[in-house]
């Protein structure tokens, strides 16, 4: 724990935090699996999570949408605490529609794509936003349209999931999650199930919309996007965060050694 | 060596016709077979005693048609009040909460545990130990309150006991179905804000339907048979109807080839309908672009 909690506090006071984790624990059965991870996220930043399988990157990252709850600790995501509703210095556990609701400002995107595969690409995008917000269908079809040539799949509207490649599928999927109108979009690996030469198809369309300004955090094994794209890099191991910072420092001058040793792996 | 290989492509040795394989077992069974045949239709034809004129006289006779649209009407509503509820239930075994679960299971445990024969005359004289049915304030003052008898006529007898029972057999397709989606489908619908009805609806029972429907469709089949034992409480389906005409002219032969040729028209067509359906819900799994292809035989 070198450095995180100096960027916590290095947040400018008016502006308010897109994400806020304070002290998360999380355990599953004996195996605690996050012990303490502090991590402070700005509107309009885009943060990768490194290191080695197991450390607890995609855990963290469930949390921060409650697919996981936390056993200790605490998360916000612009301003409002996940899962919970603080009243009387006590948090109380919300219903499962309010979590449903509270999720709607933060997209997230699965290594495994996970598209409805009984839907076709434009239905798969028009889905959340007409039966979960109640937009028009028509209305819901032209965002959906605009979304998928955003992507690059203006030609693929009436394509099933299994008709399209898994570059094309990922790219659904983006599209899908950005149809909420997210304000923070999650990334857990979306280019490890990918075929090599698939990769840079889904990663210009993030370097896109990061460079629309969106809060991304991103969890990859693409050194190169982290390096180029990326405000800060976070690495994690072991259920902690060992260090971070902008990634030409971290890159370049790691200062601790399980750091050192997990670059010299995947560069 | 080189004189075989010569031999083997010779131009000569390519154009030799080909014997191909004898099968005589085939011919034996196909004897064995006719001489069956024969035997069964002379006995048809030459025994006064089936009178076939009567098994086509009551065919298309008024109360046997009665008979058969009951048996229809009981299919369908037992089946409704099966699927309804067995999807309730499964959706309950599945549930966080244990007190479903639990409810769940016992109730597919004392349905799939009894025998249906026993269920619908249970509920067929329900009245005789519960002669009114009240609504109100437990153990409190009544509201309202019928006859039992009144309530459950044989009718709603029958579909309690089919329906009731068929619930059980349905709660167990339906969860092996939803058991069959994959868990990302229910993470993605919830990270896009989906509650939890509709994650269910637009998202896992539509899946799950692709497992669900082909054992549903053999579960009508048997429905449409079982709804032969409502003859224990008398309701006047096609088999009870049946009973009642050979009970006064005592031609139960003759009409129970009627009953059966009506019960194996209906699973005829229930299993056309059944075949089609899988062949859509297979090619739904395939995903492919819907694309007939042609075989043509002999270059044409
Ligand atoms: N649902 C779960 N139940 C039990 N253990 C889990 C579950 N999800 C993750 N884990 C465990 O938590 C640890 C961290 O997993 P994960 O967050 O997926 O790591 P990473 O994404 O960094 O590879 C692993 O040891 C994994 O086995
Ligand atoms: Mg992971």
């Amino acid at each position: 724990m070198t450095s995180p909690s100096t960027t916590t506090h290095a947040a400018p006071v008016m502006e308010p935090l897109m994400v806020e984790a304070v002290g998360v624990r999380k355990h599953f059965g004996d195996n605690e699996v996050l012990k303490g991870i502090d991590l402070a996220v700005r509107p309009g930043e885009v943060v990768s999570l490194l290191g080695p399988s197991g450390s607890g990157k995609s855990t963290f990252l469930r949390c921060i949408n409650h697919l996981e709850s936390i056993d200790g600790g605490e998360i916000s995501v612009n301003g409002h605490l996940v899962g919970y509703r603080r009243a009387g210095g006590k948090k109380y556990e919300l219903k499962p529609r309010e979590i449903a609701t509270a999720r709607r400002d933060v997209g997230m995107v699965f290594q495994r794509f996970n598209l409805f595969p009984h839907l076709t690409a434009l239905e798969n995008v028009m889905e959340a936003p007409v039966f979960v917000k109640g937009v028009a269908r028509t209305e819901a079809r032209q965002t959906a349209t605009d979304l998928l040539a955003r992507v690059g799949l203006a030609d693929k509207p009436a394509a099933y999931p299994a008709q399209l490649s898994g570059g094309q599928q990922q790219r659904v999927a983006i599209a899908r999650a950005l149809a909420m109108q997210p304000r923070l979009m999650l990334f857990d690996e979306p280019t490890s199930a990918l075929d090599p030469e698939l990769v840079g198809e889904v990663l210009d369309v993030m370097k896109g919309l990061a460079a629309d300004g969106m809060t991304m955090i991103v969890v990859t094994h693409e050194m190169g996007f982290a390096r180029e794209v990326c405000d800060r890099v976070v690495f994690m191991d072991g259920g902690v965060i060992v260090e971070a910072g902008p990634p030409s420092d971290v890159f370049t001058n790691p200062q601790h050694p399980r750091t050192r040793s997990f670059l010299s792996k995947v560069i | 060596m080189a004189t075989t290989v010569e031999q083997t492509t010779a131009p000569a040795h390519a154009d030799e016709p080909i014997v191909p394989l004898r099968h005589p077992g085939r011919w034996v069974a196909a004897v064995v077979l006719a001489v069956l045949v024969a035997m069964f239709v002379s006995f048809l034809l030459t025994t006064p005693q089936l009178r076939l004129d009567l098994v086509v006289g009551y065919l298309f006779e008024r109360s046997v048609l009665r008979g058969l649209l009951t048996t229809i009407e009981l299919t369908v509503v037992a089946m409704l009040v099966g699927v309804a509820l067995g999807t309730v239930l499964a959706i309950m075994r599945l549930s966080d909460n244990p007190l479903l679960r639990i409810v769940a299971a016992t109730y597919v445990a004392v349905f799939r545990g009894t025998p249906i024969l026993v269920q619908l005359l249970f509920w067929f004289f329900l009245g005789t130990v519960l002669p009114n049915i009240s609504l109100g304030v437990p153990f409190g003052p009544e509201l309202f309150s019928v006859s039992t008898n009144t309530v459950i006529s044989q009718f709603a007898a029958a579909i309690l006991g089919l329906g009731l029972n068929e619930a059980a057999y349905m709660a167990e397709i339906v969860r092996a179905g939803i058991g069959s989606v994959d868990r990302g489908q229910v993470e993605a619908a919830h990270a896009l804000g989906m509650g939890p009805a509709l994650t269910y609806r637009r998202v896992i029972l539509p899946q799950a339907a692709r497992v669900i429907v082909p054992p549903t469709a053999n579960e009508v089949i048997s429905m449409l048979k079982l709804t032969s034992l409502a003859l224990v409480i008398g309701l006047p389906e096609l088999t009870t109807t049946v009973q009642l005409i050979y009970g006064r002219n005592f031609q139960q032969i003759p009409l129970l080839i009627v009953a059966s040729i009506w019960y194996l028209v209906l699973t005829t067509v229930l299993t056309v309908i059944q075949a089609r359906i899988e062949r859509r819900m297979s090619r739904g799994v395939l995903s492919s672009p819907v694309r007939r292809t042609r075989f043509s035989f002999g270059g044409r």
